[in-house]
């Protein structure tokens, strides 16, 4: 009994989040395709199956029949083992989200909608999302390339430096719900979101969270136009599709936790009475993050490194303080 | 510093704006193989050899047009003609005509150089191949009547797409 719910439970839960992210990420390529497509008045892939459906299927199994390279004088265990670095925390933070309020009961074992409810669920993420820093930074050293190297180095001052702003940026978001588990977060955003408290807050998390996800207009790690492909450059085949599929996962990752910290979690209207509709509620902010994050990426123009640096340290990190500074003496004014 | 804030994100929703607005606009792609794309009638792709009205061929074999072709892709030996075998109105005619697509750059030097006009580029672009060697077209291939069903000829003195708006005449 003790170990059904101990190991066994948790087990299954990791296994649906895990092939449901899987999913996700196959479907978020092509949805992602399709998206900018249209964006620039194109159809996007239509030709396998219908509508394309079927695309990321035979990506999938076009990655997997690519003949497997690895570079001469590479680092063999490192170079084999970041891409899977890469995938492993953005899936991982996942164990530590909300995706509904209600709990429910099958074979006698209560489920909750999360794996686990930490109470240091907040520090958990921060932590787990600096890990990522170490796969492409491991394989731009392992692959014995100067481009892969660059690009590494890029990425990884990238992330540590947006890390900054996004972290004070979540004490904000802690000083007003009190408490850094992810659950309680959501709870207190039971009346107002936290969008709505904090919305330079909000909008200092998303830019750090596109910066974080290696996303467009900071895609700095792989500028194809400088850098060939960034750390991926000497990756091909189901280890690229791994890179990809970290770059995808934390898209989704990133739109969750903006859902979770800022819009309000799985709440909306009816979501008491009935208890379904918090998963579908949590499921369409974040498929409007995502769509908000494609939207960016057909829009705005890959930014300069400097610039990119000179904004995080110069206007995101002050901005993020004040920010913080105002919410605490509000928060003690108000009471 | 306030003001370019300002001024940065005003530039960011312009410029979010005009893509939603594309968004909402059909595709403008054409579907390729299902839509077929119209060819000029002076469009210039594949040769083809021609024939004069009683069927006899033009090419009398005299390897001009490979001595003008850039690329050195065409290859002629010619045969003399006899009573028994006509194949064209001269003294010889083309017994070998082939032509290496590969390396054709499709400049029509050979249709200008060809004193009796027997080789054109014409309207058929879809040259792909499975295989290298049947890159290399054959006299067979070449002949008239080539025709195939999916090249579409346009009129010539429309310029623009109609559906884009402009339609000059
Ligand atoms: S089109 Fe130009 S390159 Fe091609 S066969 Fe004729 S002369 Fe040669
Ligand atoms: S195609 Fe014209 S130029 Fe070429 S061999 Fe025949 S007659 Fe001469």
């Amino acid at each position: 009994m003790d170990w059904i719910s101990l190991l066994l439970v948790p087990a299954i839960k990791s296994l649906v989040v895990v092939v449901a992210l899987l999913t996700g990420f196959a479907y978020l390529s092509y949805v992602e395709r399709k998206l900018v497509a249209r964006f620039q008045v194109r159809y996007g892939p239509n030709r396998a199956g219908p509508f394309g459906i079927l695309q990321p299927i035979s990506d999938a199994l076009k990655m997997v029949f690519k003949e497997e390279i690895v570079p001469l004088n590479v680092d063999h265990v490192v170079y084999l083992l970041s891409p899977a670095l890469t995938v492993m925390p953005a899936l991982v933070i996942w164990a530590v989200i909300p995706v509904s309020g209600a709990s429910f009961t099958l074979f006698g074992q209560t489920i909750t909608p999360y794996v686990s409810d930490v109470n240091v669920g907040l520090l958990y993420i921060l932590a787990i999302a600096s890990l990522a820093t170490y796969g492409i930074v491991l394989a731009g050293w392992s692959s014995n390339n100067k481009y892969s190297l660059l690009g590494a180095l890029r990425t990884s001052s990238q992330m540590l430096s947006y890390e900054l702003p996004m972290g004070i940026t979540l004490v904000s978001v802690l000083l007003i719900a009190g408490s850094l588990s992810l659950v309680d977060i959501v709870q207190a955003q039971r009346g107002v979101w936290f969008a709505l408290l904090q919305p330079i807050g909000f909008i200092i998390y998303f830019i750090c969270g596109l910066a974080e996800a290696g996303r467009s207009p900071f895609d700095l790690p792989e500028t194809e136009n400088e850098l060939v492909s960034g750390f991926a450059t000497e990756y091909g085949g189901i280890k690229f599709a791994l890179f990809f599929m970290g770059e995808y996962i934390h898209m989704i990752t990133i739109s969750a936790l903006a859902t979770t910290f800022f819009l309000g979690g799985w709440y909306g209207p009816f979501v008491n009475q009935i208890p379904v509709l918090g998963l579908v509620y949590f499921l369409i902010k974040v498929a409007f993050m995502i769509f908000l994050i494609v939207w960016i990426r057909a829009s705005l123009p890959r930014i300069r490194y400097d610039k990119l640096m000179h904004f995080c340290w110069k206007f995101l990190l002050p901005l993020s303080l004040l920010n913080l500074v105002v919410t605490a003496v509000v928060l003690v004014l108000v009471g | 510093m306030l003001r370019e804030v300002w001024s940065g994100s005003i530039e960011i929703l312009r410029a979010m704006w005009i893509t939603l607005k594309h968004f909402f606009r059909p595709p403008v792609t054409n579907q390729y193989p299902d839509d077929r794309v119209p060819v000029y009638p002076r469009f210039r792709a594949r040769h083809v050899l021609k024939r004069y009205e009683n069927g006899l061929e033009r090419c009398i074999g005299c390897s001009l047009c490979a001595a003008a072709c850039p690329t050195d892709c065409i290859l002629v030996i010619a045969a003399e003609n006899t009573e028994e075998n006509r194949r064209s109105p001269g003294e010889r005619y083309a017994e070998v005509y082939e032509i290496n697509l590969l390396r054709c750059i499709f400049c029509g030097y050979c249709a200008e150089a060809c004193p009796t006009e027997a080789i054109v580029l014409e309207h058929d672009f879809e040259l792909s191949t499975h295989n290298r060697w049947d890159a290399i077209i054959t006299q067979e291939e070449l002949l008239e009547p080539h025709e195939p069903d999916y090249i579409l000829i346009r009129d010539d003195q429309v310029w623009v797409e109609p559906k884009w708006g402009h339609l000059t005449k």
